[in-house]
């Protein structure tokens, strides 16, 4: 469905990212998006950090001008949803690890919390570049999972990056699937360290786009649209894309390096 | 099973379901894709001299399973690194149209020569882009136009030239006449009609750009008609594109005079693996109404129209 609404809540999470909420009655499922449209501006592919009940919610990083006019959005101001599109989270698994990266928490918190509700175990191992920008770190502990920190700077945590964590807690204990998202580098390594133990990995995955219908081609990932056949992919489907880690294609499709 | 290979502006095609321009064919792999799950040959994105980001967003709106509008803006990496592109479908074993769009003959020309350069087996021109400035209908709106830029293509390349020509004009069979004046090999009709969505709560056009075109089963009538008229006016073959669906739609267009088809909005719709089901339910249907070719039911509908009433 598309609609125009207007935002009732505007939360600034860490200083680079913001949380708008909105009504949006439609079903949706962990690890979804939706094309968040700013009138006048442009339409952004965002995930849907908050997916249950009608009201909606998207969590924005600052990384360039429709960002930052996103962020500056107030309540009240209208702006055009249309989705929920792609595929969600399997939340089934008992045992969870959560390795999120930047702003991947926006993806994959809804999911947490989903397997949270279900008596599932969730880990987080949550990095960012500095202890403030660590997304949703509150929102991970008040659902009762377990948050162990990696941050670039040593501000809090472990010093450098969050796979150093992942590595240490795939070590310690078994796991029954991984999700991760965030840089891409940093989902290959996940994919390298889980999979030496043998536990099943899922990435969400971003790409350039703008008909989120598996039209355009834009958010073309090796023989996948991110849009449909995603976002959420098996790391076993993306062994064979070159491009994962690699590359990304900018709005004219040309292959661009990461 | 009826035989579903046909022959069109001097291509051997498997079966007569193309993927449409401007729908999946960016990427090469995308291109291969469509190939692998069964279409009879694939048509690249428009590619243009240079790299095009195309507008911003919303490029499109939907409504529900009849239509699709849309204003991408002719979005293309540009023939500088699409060969990349179109050797990876050619790789897959596809066989491969090449889309171009140029803002005036003589740079169709220089295009076609490198797009042909690729190894693709024809070029389709792109001389029907509803809305994009200085492109498409714009180089391609009346029938003058149409036969210089034919002309000039076919003259520069070897390859069958095939014209897509725009219904958002009074007489597009006029433009058919013209491309094959010009020497194109096939025409192919319609691209999508000019078109409109308005957000009553912004008060504002939903597509960045404004206008846009439709496609989708709501044009398919249309297309039908273009077809239709195309085909008494012409020798060349006409390639039937606009709403196609399923395969009874397929052979309204072949009854109607077309020889080949393209889908596209359908692969939004429903992923390519619409192209299996499309050429296994028209090889039946075909068998149901006593057809042993396509090229069997190409333009029959003509003959029995024009049987004068006792």
């Amino acid at each position: 469905m598309r609609s125009v609404v207007a935002v009732t809540e505007r939360v600034l999470e860490t200083p680079s990212t913001v949380t708008l909420r909105f009504p949006f009655p439609a079903a949706a499922d962990p690890g979804q998006f939706v094309m968040l449209w700013l009138p006048g501006d442009d339409e952004l592919p965002m995930s849907l950090s908050y997916t249950d009940g009608p009201s909606k919610g998207v969590t924005i990083k600052a990384i360039g001008g429709t960002t930052r006019r996103a962020q500056a959005i107030r309540p009240g101001d209208l702006v055009g949803v249309r989705g929920p599109y792609g595929n969600h989270v399997d939340t089934s698994p008992k045992r969870i690890l959560v390795v999120s990266g930047g702003s991947g928490s926006a993806a994959l918190a809804p999911a947490a919390e989903r397997a949270r509700a279900a008596g599932s175990a969730v880990t987080v191992a949550l990095g960012a570049t500095r202890a403030p920008e660590l997304l949703f770190r509150e929102r991970f502990r008040a659902m009762g999972a377990r948050v162990e920190v990696a941050t670039d700077d040593g501000s809090e945590g472990t010093k450098g990056f969050v796979t150093l964590v992942a590595e240490r807690l795939l070590t310690a204990e078994p796991f029954d699937a991984v999700w991760t998202c965030g840089p891409e580098v940093m989902m290959k390594k996940v994919i390298v360290e889980a999979e030496r133990r043998s536990v099943p990995v899922f990435c969400s995955m971003e790409r350039h786009m703008k008909c989120a219908l598996g039209m355009c081609d834009a958010c073309a990932l090796g023989p996948y649209h991110v849009c449909v056949d995603g976002p959420v992919f098996p790391a076993e489907r993306l062994a064979s894309v070159r491009d994962f880690g690699a590359f990304h294609r900018d709005s004219s499709g040309r292959r661009v390096p990461l | 099973m009826a035989e579903l290979a046909v022959r069109c502006a001097g291509v051997t095609l498997r079966n007569p379901f193309l993927l449409a321009s401007g729908v999946w064919g960016e990427s090469g792999e995308s291109l291969a894709g469509a190939w692998n799950a069964g279409a009879g040959g694939v048509i690249t994105k428009s590619v243009g001299s240079v790299p095009r980001p195309g507008y911003a967003n919303p490029t499109i709106e939907t409504y529900e399973r009849w239509g699709l509008l849309n204003a991408m803006g002719l979005p293309n990496p540009g023939i500088e690194e699409y060969p990349r592109e179109v050797g990876i479908a050619l790789h897959a074993g596809a066989t491969v149209i090449g889309s171009i769009f140029a803002g005036d003959p003589e740079e169709f020309a220089r295009l076609a020569v490198r797009m042909a350069a690729t190894g693709v087996s024809a070029l389709e021109l792109n001389l029907s882009c509803p809305h994009a400035q200085g492109f498409g209908t714009e180089v391609g709106g009346t029938p003058a136009d149409v036969e210089k830029v034919v002309r000039a293509v076919t003259k520069a390349v070897t390859i069958p030239v095939i014209a897509k020509i725009t219904p958002n004009t009074g007489d597009p069979a006029a433009l058919a006449v013209a491309a094959e004046r010009g020497g194109a090999a096939a025409v192919s009709a319609i691209n999508t009609l000019r078109a409109l969505a308005i957000d009553v709560r912004l008060r504002r056009p939903v597509l960045s750009h404004g206008l846009g075109g439709l496609s989708g089963p709501a044009v398919k009538p249309v297309g039908l008609a273009c077809v239709w008229q195309i085909f008494e006016k012409v020798s060349i073959p006409v390639i039937g594109v606009g709403g196609i669906a399923n395969a009874q739609d397929a052979l309204e267009y072949v009854m109607a005079g077309a020889r080949a088809l393209e889908v596209g909005t359908q692969v939004t719709f429903d992923g390519v693996e619409v192209f299996g089901r499309l050429a296994q339910d028209l090889s039946r249907l075909l068998d149901e109404l006593g057809f042993a070719r396509v090229e069997d039911a190409v333009g029959v509908a003509h003959r029995a129209h024009s049987v004068p009433p006792d």
